[in-house]
């Protein structure tokens, strides 16, 4: 239950923060894919950023365990590039159109409508699936520095410091 | 100038280095990350077994994942719940069938748009649950340093920016 009470705080502010920085915007998430407003890459990159030094210090102070997310080189490339399609199409994500519908954005209750399809017609061709695309290349719950042998500060740094770059080109081309 | 601050919103850095501390509460209070495409899954099973019990029950896929009230379906109703209370009391609450962008290009062809956020959202459903998740799934495999989320994040993108060229071509009514 106090599990449930904390997912819904989570979410609120969540939706919350998305609804005044404008990312949950039809216009935001199809700006990014033109290329012409990098609004929601700024907050999402930030808030990986933030995010990845925050879990790993609270790793290495033993207070969490961390691990990978399992990898599945045909499920990461074909789900990721379906997802690309439909994200183009729609124009929202499922968690933010959500939030779009919170703001009154219609369309967005139409897209809600075919993701609740998209999770039937995904259960129903899960064993073929199943049998198919996720078994290839199935590589475990693996990490790029895992990947790479070395130290996970090493790739934070890095990724860090690529990112305040990019965001520093974004800013001076003023997208 | 308050107008446009209004219009532009919060900075997004600010924005989401505030959702980088939440994720990082969110973990360390209750042990969740974010994810938005679980629970759709869920919901469709709960959806399923009450209204065919029968072949609710055949289906392999709700074995995997567990249908039932869960820490992301509450998630799910806070983002729409926070993102209407924001829009509230900022007062930019606002009854849209059609975004701007797409009414300045695209014209106002409810059937278009219609179809277009249906199907995308089926496809979009699909690809989510092969990566592994959608993209605030994938923000957390990212935050884990995991390849899958760098791995989906670039098809994201990637085959997202081909899609959107191709809805936006020509860009006339």
């Amino acid at each position: 239950m106090t599990n449930l009470v904390y997912g819904l705080i989570a979410g609120i502010l969540f939706g919350f923060l998305m609804q005044r920085a404008r990312v949950i915007r039809y216009d935001k998430q199809i700006g990014a894919l033109l290329l012409q407003d990098m609004t929601i890459v700024k907050f999402m990159f930030t808030a990986i950023l933030v995010g990845m030094v925050g879990i790993y210090l609270l790793g290495d102070m033993n207070i969490l365990k961390i691990s990978g997310r399992p990898l599945i080189i045909g499920g990461a490339l074909i789900g990721g590039g379906l997802f690309g399609i439909g994200w183009g199409l729609l124009g929202y994500c499922p968690g933010t159109s959500w939030g779009a519908l919170g703001e009154g954005r219609l369309d967005a209750l139409i897209g809600i409508l075919g993701l609740f399809a998209g999770a039937f017609i995904y259960a129903e061709i899960y064993p073929f699936l199943a049998g198919s695309v996720l078994t290839w290349g199935k590589m475990g719950s693996i990490t790029i520095p895992q990947a790479l042998g070395v130290n996970h500060w090493l790739i934070i740094v890095l990724f860090v410091a690529s990112v305040i770059v990019l965001f520093r080109w974004l800013e001076k081309k003023g997208l | 100038m308050n107008d446009a601050k209004n219009k532009n919103g919060w900075n997004p850095y600010v924005s989401g280095a505030l959702t980088g501390l939440l994720i990082i509460l969110s973990v360390a209070v209750s042990g969740n990350y974010f994810g938005t495409s679980t629970s759709i899954v869920q919901l469709t099973g709960m959806l399923e077994r009450v209204i065919s019990p029968l072949r609710f029950a055949q289906i392999e896929y709700f074995n995997v994942v567990t249908p039932g009230i869960s820490w992301q379906i509450l998630f799910i109703a806070g983002i729409l719940l926070g993102s209407f209370l924001s829009a509230i009391i900022f007062g930019d609450f606002k009854w849209q069938f059609f975004p701007d962008l797409w009414k300045d290009r695209l014209g106002a062809t409810y059937l278009k748009r219609g179809l277009l956020a249906f199907f995308g959202g089926i496809i979009a459903m699909i690809g989510a649950r092969l990566a592994g998740g959608c993209p605030s799934g994938q923000m957390s495999s990212l935050i884990l340093l995991s390849v899958s989320g760098l791995a989906a994040m670039v098809m994201f993108f990637a085959v997202g920016i081909i899609t959107v060229r191709l809805v936006f071509r020509g860009g006339d009514k």
